[in-house]
C-alpha cells in the first residue's frame, strides 16, 4: 500500500507543478499554434538561472528578480523567433533545440562559474523571500495520507496556485478569437494570410507567451532545490512532450494531468524497482532503473495505441490527421 | 489595350519565371470595377501564378500593380487581404480541425478579440456568427456549421472557402477555380451567388474552365496562354475569337474543348 500512496504523493509535489506549468507553455506553442519548440528546457533554464542569479549575484528583491527573469525570457523568445518564424517550421525546431543546448553548455562551463556555479550549479540562497512568507506551522505537516516539510508544502501551494491561475488565463485566451487565430495558423498558414491575419506576429506572440510561462516554471522548479545545469537537458523538453501527449495536447488541463500521470508513473516504477532490488530481483539499482524506463515506454505505447488523443483530447479531431 | 474607366486593379510588366520557364509575362492588364471578370486559359497558362503574384503569395522578377489606385506590389499577403483583395485557392485550404463556423469567423475583419484581448469580443462575435450562419445558409452549409471542416467533401470545401472569403467583406474577390469539384446540382446556385456578389458592390475575378459558366456570369473575359494575356473583351466576342480557340487546342485536347469549338461554330 505504501507504494501506492508514495506514488500518488507525486500528484501535488512542486516538481509536478513546475513541469505542468512548463508543459502549459509548450502547449501554447505546439498544441495550439503548431510551433515545434524542441527547446522548452532552454526557457526553463533561463527562468531558473535568471532568477537565482538576479537574487544571489545582483541582490534583487524577489519581485524584481521575477520581473527581470520573465523579461529576459521574452527577449530570448524574440531572439529565436524573429529570424526563424517566417521560415519553414523545421527551422524553429532546429534553432530552439540548439539554443537550449548552447545555454546548458554555457551554464555548465567554468567560464561563467562566478555567476552560474558551473557544473556544480547554485546552492539555494534565493528562496528566502518565499520561505519567509510561509504561513504553515514549522516542522512536518500532515496532509491526508502524506507528510510534507512545512516549506515544501508552502512552495507546493504557491506553485499550484500559479499553475491554476495560468491555466485560467490560457483558458480565456484560447477560447477568445486570438486563440482561434492560433489554431487557424496550426491548420493552414496560407489560409490565414489570405484572410488578412499577420501570421508571423501571432506566432511570435505565441512563442513569447509560451516561453515566458516556461521561464516562470523554471523559477518554481528551483524553489525547493538547488539549481543543477544537468536538469535542463533535452530530455526535459521531451518529458514535457510526453506529458502533452499523455494528457491531451491543445486542451487546457491536458498538460497538468499529463504531468501528474507522468510523475506518478515515474515514482511508481521507481518504487517497484526498489522492491525488486530489495527482493534480490536485480543485482543493483542501475539495472532496475533501466527496467523502469522500459515500463514507462510500454505504458506510453499502450496509451498511444488505445487512446492516441491523450486522456483529455478529442478523438474526432485526431481522426482527421490521417487524411 | 484600351483603358477601362476606373479599374479596381491595374498591373504592368509582371514577369515571373521559374528556372527558365516563364510562368507569367503580363504586359498590362486592368480589372473593371464592379464587374465579374473571368480569367481563362489552358492548364499551365499561369493563372494561379498570376493570382499568387497579385496577392503577395509569390514575388515576381519584375512588375508593378496597384489596387484601388494605390501600389501594392511587395506587400505581404495579409496586408493585401486587409486592403480588400481576398483570394481563394485552387487547392482548397480549409482549417480542418476547426468547425465550419469557426472557419467563417476567422474570415471576420477587425475582431478585437484577435488582438490578445481575453474579453470584450462577445458582442461582435454574436453579430459575426449571425452573419456567418446566414452566408453558410446561402451556400447550403448551414447544417454543417458545427461539424469539423475536415469532414466536408471536396466540393463543400470549395464552397466553404468562398463563403469564408466573402465573410471578409472584400472589395475584390479572386476565386481560383471555384466550381471545380462542386456538385453540379450546386453550380447553378453558385453562379447565382457570384452574380449576387456583384449586386452587393463587389468586384469578382474568377478562373474557370467551363465556358458555359463563363458566358453565363462574366461581364469581361481575359484569356491567358503561356503566361501572356492573348485576348480580352466581352464573352461573346472573346470566346469566338480564333486566337482563343487556338490557345486552348494548342495546349491540350480534351473533349470539353472540342465541345467548346463546336459550340462556337454553331
Ligand atoms: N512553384 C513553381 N515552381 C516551378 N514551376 C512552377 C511553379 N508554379 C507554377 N509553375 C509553372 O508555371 C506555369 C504556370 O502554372 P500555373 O500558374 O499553375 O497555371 P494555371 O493555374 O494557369 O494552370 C506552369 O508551367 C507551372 O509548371
Ligand atoms: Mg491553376
Amino acid at each position: 500500500m505504501d507504494i501506492i500512496w508514495n506514488s500518488l504523493r507525486e500528484l501535488i509535489t512542486p516538481t509536478t507543478a513546475a513541469y505542468a506549468l512548463a508543459a502549459i507553455g509548450l502547449n501554447v506553442h505546439f498544441g495550439f499554434t503548431g510551433l515545434l519548440n524542441f527547446g522548452q528546457a532552454g526557457f526553463v533554464a533561463i527562468g531558473a538561472y535568471g532568477f537565482a542569479i538576479s537574487v544571489m549575484t545582483f541582490g534583487f528583491s524577489t519581485p524584481l528578480a521575477i520581473a527581470v527573469t520573465l523579461v529576459l525570457a521574452a527577449g530570448y523568445a524574440l531572439l529565436l523567433g524573429v529570424p526563424t518564424l517566417r521560415l519553414r517550421a523545421d527551422y524553429l525546431a532546429i534553432v530552439t533545440i540548439a539554443a537550449a543546448e548552447i545555454i546548458r553548455f554555457a551554464l555548465n562551463s567554468s567560464a561563467f562559474a562566478k555567476w552560474t556555479g558551473g557544473a556544480n550549479g547554485l546552492y539555494n540562497e534565493y528562496s528566502g523571500w518565499l520561505k519567509g512568507s510561509n504561513p504553515y506551522p514549522s516542522g512536518v505537516v500532515t496532509v491526508g495520507p502524506w507528510t510534507f516539510g512545512s516549506n515544501d508544502l508552502w512552495i507546493a501551494t504557491v506553485d499550484w496556485l500559479v499553475v491554476l491561475l495560468t491555466a485560467g488565463a490560457i483558458y480565456l485566451l484560447v477560447r477568445s478569437p486570438w486563440g482561434r487565430v492560433l489554431k487557424g495558423i496550426r491548420e493552414d498558414e496560407h489560409a490565414m494570410l489570405s484572410l488578412g491575419k499577420n501570421v508571423n506576429l501571432y506566432k511570435l506572440q505565441a512563442l513569447v507567451i509560451g516561453g515566458v510561462i516556461g521561464a516562470a516554471a523554471g523559477i518554481l522548479y528551483v524553489q525547493p532545490t538547488s539549481v543543477q545545469p544537468f536538469d535542463f537537458a533535452t530530455r526535459m523538453t521531451f518529458n514535457m512532450y510526453t506529458m502533452l501527449i499523455l494528457g491531451g495536447a491543445a486542451t487546457v488541463f491536458g498538460p497538468i494531468l499529463g504531468s501528474m500521470i507522468f510523475w506518478v508513473v515515474m515514482r511508481f516504477t521507481d518504487e517497484l524497482v526498489n522492491l525488486g532490488v530489495d527482493g534480490g530481483l536485480f543485482d543493483n539499482v542501475t539495472q532496475g532503473s533501466q527496467l523502469r524506463f522500459v515500463l514507462v515506454g510500454v505504458a506510453l505505447v499502450l496509451l498511444v495505441v488505445f487512446r492516441p488523443q491523450g486522456i483529455l483530447g478529442n478523438r474526432t479531431e485526431l481522426s482527421f490527421d490521417a487524411k | 489595350m484600351p483603358s477601362k474607366r476606373d479599374p479596381i486593379l491595374v498591373a504592368d510588366r509582371v514577369h515571373r519565371h521559374f528556372a527558365g520557364v516563364t510562368a507569367v509575362d503580363v504586359d498590362h492588364v486592368e480589372m473593371p470595377r464592379g464587374k465579374i471578370t473571368a480569367l481563362i486559359g489552358p492548364n499551365g497558362a499561369g493563372k494561379t501564378t498570376f493570382f499568387n503574384l497579385l496577392t503577395g503569395f509569390d514575388k515576381p522578377q519584375t512588375g508593378a500593380w496597384s489596387f484601388e489606385g494605390k501600389p501594392i506590389a511587395g506587400l505581404a499577403p495579409w496586408q493585401v487581404a486587409r486592403r480588400g483583395m481576398v483570394r481563394t485557392f485552387q487547392l482548397t485550404k480549409v482549417l480542418g480541425r476547426l468547425t465550419v463556423l469557426e472557419n467563417m469567423l476567422l474570415g471576420s475583419k477587425n475582431q478585437r478579440g484577435e488582438r490578445l484581448l481575453p474579453f470584450f469580443w462577445r458582442k461582435q462575435e454574436r453579430s459575426d456568427s449571425a452573419r456567418a450562419l446566414e452566408i453558410l445558409e446561402r451556400f447550403k452549409l448551414g447544417a454543417k456549421a458545427h461539424d469539423y471542416a475536415a469532414s466536408l467533401s471536396g466540393g463543400q470545401r470549395k464552397l466553404l472557402e468562398m463563403a469564408r472569403a466573402i465573410m471578409n467583406e472584400p472589395s475584390l474577390v479572386m476565386l481560383d477555380e471555384p466550381m471545380a469539384g462542386v456538385n453540379p446540382a450546386l453550380t447553378q446556385s453558385l453562379l447565382h451567388h457570384i452574380k449576387d456578389l456583384k449586386n452587393q458592390g463587389m468586384t469578382v475575378l474568377f478562373v474557370e474552365h467551363d465556358m458555359h459558366m463563363v458566358r453565363y456570369v462574366a461581364d469581361w473575359v481575359i484569356v491567358m496562354a503561356e503566361g501572356r494575356i492573348i485576348a480580352e473583351g466581352v464573352p461573346g466576342e472573346v470566346l469566338s475569337s480564333t486566337a482563343v480557340v487556338d490557345a486552348y487546342l494548342g495546349a491540350h485536347h480534351d473533349t470539353d474543348l472540342r465541345e467548346l469549338v463546336r459550340e462556337m461554330e454553331a
